[in-house]
């Protein structure tokens, strides 16, 4: 919807230059420029002054008030952090400021005047820039193409592309933004793609950015990259809103945070004054434990085991090299690397979704390779898979419905061929009930739920089939922290209960605090084995990108 | 207020009164009287027995070939080759009714299987293709389309005949007419059909909505990839798909072949009954009573126009556009859903 709107707005403003007689796209360009000329004399000078001011902001939706009572004040030059859990509202609010919605009540100063943002096109003349959390570019352009998409220079009615590159140019040094301006966005890295659209809003004129869980497709030397880079922006007098679960970034970088839980405005805070315990709770409601309570794992018999295992991908690139893994009964086996090292791969070749090459893959010393994903799952696999829109959930089925997605035609759910919906219902209620999966009803449907509910069903339905192989791939992937600790804690609880855990994340934290063992996976291969309380997150990062420094197993 | 299943009664409400109003202004734009328009209409659709027959007569075939493109879309898959299926349905009832001799307790199920079995065939192919090449359905199926119309052509004249350009009557015993029904709606063409296409709305709906079959079907209708993670076979249940849904639309073509006509004659263009079950299905909702409802709707105005002339002296044309209006409506439910919605709030 958002992407949408964006894309006709870009695509409606190309059509409007090459063929209209209007001048506003003109315009729009000219105000970019004078925007950009005032921007480089302003200083550091006044703090004190509001840029963006969001005062008593009320958006109902049909049914329920996404956002009441909410105020955010960002004051110039600072880093402000916008936090709460999934379905508080952040993206509601994020919204509103950049005229995707309009409020209810309440009302919007930008730079202390009373302002109407109706739509995008409002919010980009007011200074207001956005980089999505899923990127909008096209993959088959140049980075400067998809800077200058648009907005471009001409000269004689044609796109003057040695005038762009240049402008690029110079903005990536002023703002520390290193960027190849020819290359093509499909071979540049997901941290220059980041930077790509955050000189797309610098281009336009922003002075105001809006980062939107910036960090979460990153490795940990991007992050490092992206905060230098926030730190310089905000030097040039840029301000930044940073939507974010992740306390240690807020404390690291963040000057003020602004809290809501549940739509409502809880308050904003000075972070050098405050802790992350504080900031967790005020988020929250409740008291959060930060560390994740385990005892020392007891393995067992292999139950997992992978010999010399290759997968292609579906281009037909080889990205799992000969990898060998064995994971235990009552151990909790965590998978570091950076994403693209063939991690997807590898489960998809363990589930049976993908063709698995050569090499062999054992469950309880029975062979799986290449099975259909019915048998592997009927023979004690279950799998919290990545993407959870995608493959976890249907989401145009009732959440009831969802919870019986692999074992509606087993005799419980079924009798010849019919669907008993008594027993599924009772079933799902059990399971909503037990692990305190927040929806209206069970005959609600899964897309209605807030992302960290969905995943809770999702863990539900994997972890009630008692499985003796756990596959958890991100399972916390953009979830807050209460749900990451209810996630944490019923992992461990699996393990506690014998079953062996595969445990696949690109964060750091996680893997650090919830494995037993780590294995490194670099280049589709396992590179290292290494216990958590052996290594440190640099020592790990530097294996991940891999660096051979730090021994093998 | 409005709750989901609301929306989904609502909205095809609406937009057939929207239809028909922008209709009327129509009718008075050209200068006719759209109240005696509409009032022909009815007539035209249950002035006596004789009409309402033939209304009914209409509908059946309607709420086979609207099922049929509902069923394969519940499932993902566009099926716009009803239309063939019809034809080759229609050709083999026709053929089985008239080159065997059977008692009628077997000869007419088992041409009514054979248009099945046919038009299932016609659905299978494009759905095999799908499952296995990744071929678009749409393409497959409008192609199909012709192969049909002008396979059956050719088999009437050098096959089933010598150069005629009409099959044998089906016998007796393979018919679905009844003189009973003819006497009581003055000899209209109504037949027993209508009860094998409500039957037919009786097992989508059941099939969809009550087993596991069905829970498959809709699952990869809506999600291929979960439900390929959840251990469902995706090709199998695009083409079952596929196939019940070319089953249907065969058993409209049964309906037209073993009922209304008797016989099939050599066609020169397409029937239309397979295309128009796109829009019975799209005004439906593509459920199984939702079809059955809309097929009523589009029989009642289809077979109620042909009055509109002789009794108002309008056009019949004029109801196509009626009718184009009502779907126009309907596909544009969005327009109808942002207006309840902004109502519902200004309301508050």
């Amino acid at each position: 919807m958002k992407m949408n709107v964006m894309m006709e707005d870009i695509t409606g403003k190309m059509l409007g230059e090459s063929s209209n007689e209007e001048r506003i796209p003109d315009f729009h360009l000219a105000i970019f420029f004078v925007r950009s000329f005032k921007m480089s004399k302003k200083g550091v000078g006044f703090l004190e002054n509001y840029v963006v001011e969001m005062l008593n902001i009320r958006k109902e939706f049909p049914g329920i008030v996404a956002n009441n009572n909410i105020n955010l004040q960002v004051k110039q030059g600072e880093i402000h952090a916008l936090l709460g859990e999934n379905g508080a509202g952040k993206s509601t609010l994020m919204n509103v400021l950049f005229g995707l919605y309009q409020p209810e009540k309440g009302e919007i100063k930008v730079k202390g005047k009373k302002v109407h943002i109706t739509d995008p096109n409002v919010a980009n003349e007011l200074g207001i820039g956005m980089v999505h959390q899923h990127f909008m570019l096209v993959d088959t352009f140049s980075v400067t193409q998809n800077i200058i998409l648009g907005s471009e220079p001409r000269k004689y009615g044609m796109i003057d592309i040695k005038r762009a590159e240049k402008e690029v140019m110079e903005l990536s040094e002023r703002y520390g933004l290193k960027v190849d301006p020819k290359a093509k966005i499909r071979d540049i890295s997901v941290g220059m793609q980041q930077r790509v659209e955050i000189l797309k809003t610098l281009y336009r004129g922003a002075d105001v950015l809006i980062l939107d869980e910036p960090t979460a497709v990153l490795t940990p030397q991007e992050i490092k990259e992206l905060i230098a880079i926030m730190k310089s922006l905000i030097k040039e007098g840029i301000s930044i809103i940073l939507i974010t679960h992740k306390l240690k970034e807020i404390m690291e970088v963040c000057d003020r945070c602004t809290v809501i839980r549940k739509g409502e405005g809880i308050g904003t805070v000075n972070v050098a004054e405050s802790s992350p315990n504080e900031l967790a709770s005020l988020m929250v409601g409740r008291e959060i434990s930060f560390t994740t309570e385990k005892t020392p794992a007891t393995p067992k018999d292999n139950i997992l085991t992978i010999e010399n295992l290759r997968v292609k991908d579906s281009r037909g690139v080889e990205m799992v090299k000969g990898l060998g893994l064995e994971v235990k009964a009552g151990e909790i086996v965590g998978i570091a690397g950076v994403d693209g090292n063939g991690q997807s791969e590898l489960i998809e070749a363990i589930t049976g979704l993908s063709k698995v090459e050569s090499g062999k893959i054992l469950l309880n010393d029975k062979d799986i390779t290449n099975m259909s994903p019915r048998k592997i799952t009927e023979s004690g696999l279950s799998h919290i898979p990545q993407d959870r829109h995608k493959f976890g959930l249907v989401l145009d089925f009732p959440i009831g419905e969802n919870m019986v997605l692999q074992t509606y035609y087993q005799k419980t759910f079924s009798k010849n061929g019919v669907l008993s919906f008594n027993r599924i219902y009772d079933h799902a209620k059990k399971l909503i009930k037990e692990y305190d999966v927040r929806t209206p009803s069970e005959y609600t449907k899964a897309r209605a739920l807030s992302g960290g509910n969905q995943q809770k069903a999702i863990i539900a339905r994997e972890v009630d089939r008692s499985p003796d192989l756990i596959i958890a791939a991100q399972p916390t992937r953009g979830l807050d922290v209460g749900a990451i600790e209810f996630i944490h804690q019923k992992l461990i609880e699996e393990r506690d209960k014998g079953r062996a855990v595969l445990l696949i994340s690109f964060e750091l934290d996680e893997i650090m605090n919830v494995s037993d063992r780590i294995a490194v996976m670099f280049d589709g291969n396992i590179v290292a084995n290494v216990k958590p309380e052996e290594i440190n997150e640099q020592e790990l990062g530097l294996l991940m990108a891999g660096s051979k420094k730090v021994g093998g197993a | 207020m409005f709750s989901n299943r609301m929306f989904n009664i609502l909205v095809p409400i609406i937009s057939v009164f929207l239809g028909l109003v922008a209709g009327a202004i129509i009718m008075l734009g050209f200068g006719y009287n759209p109240i005696r328009g509409y009032i022909a209409l009815i007539d035209g659709a249950f002035g006596n027995a004789y009409f309402t027959g033939e209304t009914i007569r209409r509908v059946t075939p309607y709420i086979l070939t609207g099922l049929a493109v509902a069923f394969a879309f519940r499932a993902g898959l566009f099926n716009i080759g009803a239309e063939g299926q019809v034809i080759v349905g229609w050709l083999a009832a026709v053929w089985v009714g008239s080159s065997m001799e059977a008692p009628m307790i077997i000869h007419l199920p088992l041409a009514i299987l054979a248009a099945a079995v046919a038009g299932g065939l016609w659905g299978f192919v494009p759905g095999i293709l799908k499952a296995k090449l990744g071929v678009h359905e749409v393409i497959i199926t409008i192609m199909m389309n012709y192969i049909a119309l002008f396979l059956t052509n050719h088999l009437i004249r050098n096959v089933l005949t010598e150069t005629k350009d009409t099959t044998d009557r089906v016998l007796e015993s393979a018919s679905l007419a009844s003189n009973w029904i003819m006497e009581i709606t003055s000899f209209s063409r109504l037949h027993w059909g209508l009860l094998i296409a409500l039957a037919a709305a009786v097992i989508m709906w059941f099939l969809l909505e009550k087993t596991t079959t069905g829970y498959e079907l809709r699952s990869v209708g809506y999600n291929r990839h979960a439900s390929e993670y959840a251990g469902m076979k995706v090709g199998k249940n695009i083409v079952l798909a596929m196939v019940i849904s070319g089953g249907f639309a065969g058993l409209a073509g049964a309906m037209e072949g073993l009922g209304t006509f008797g016989y099939m004659p050599t066609h020169s263009s397409f029937t239309n009954i397979g295309f128009d079950g796109i829009a019975v299905a799209l005004l439906g909702g593509n459920a199984a009573f939702g079809t059955v409802i809309a097929a009523f709707l589009f029989g009642v105005l289809k077979e109620g126009s042909l009055n509109m002339p002789t009794e108002a002296g309008v056009p019949s044309e004029l109801v196509e556009i009626v009718i184009a209006l009502i779907i126009f409506f309907v596909a544009s439910s969005y327009i109808i859903r942002w207006a309840l919605l902004s109502l519902k709030k200004e309301g508050k």
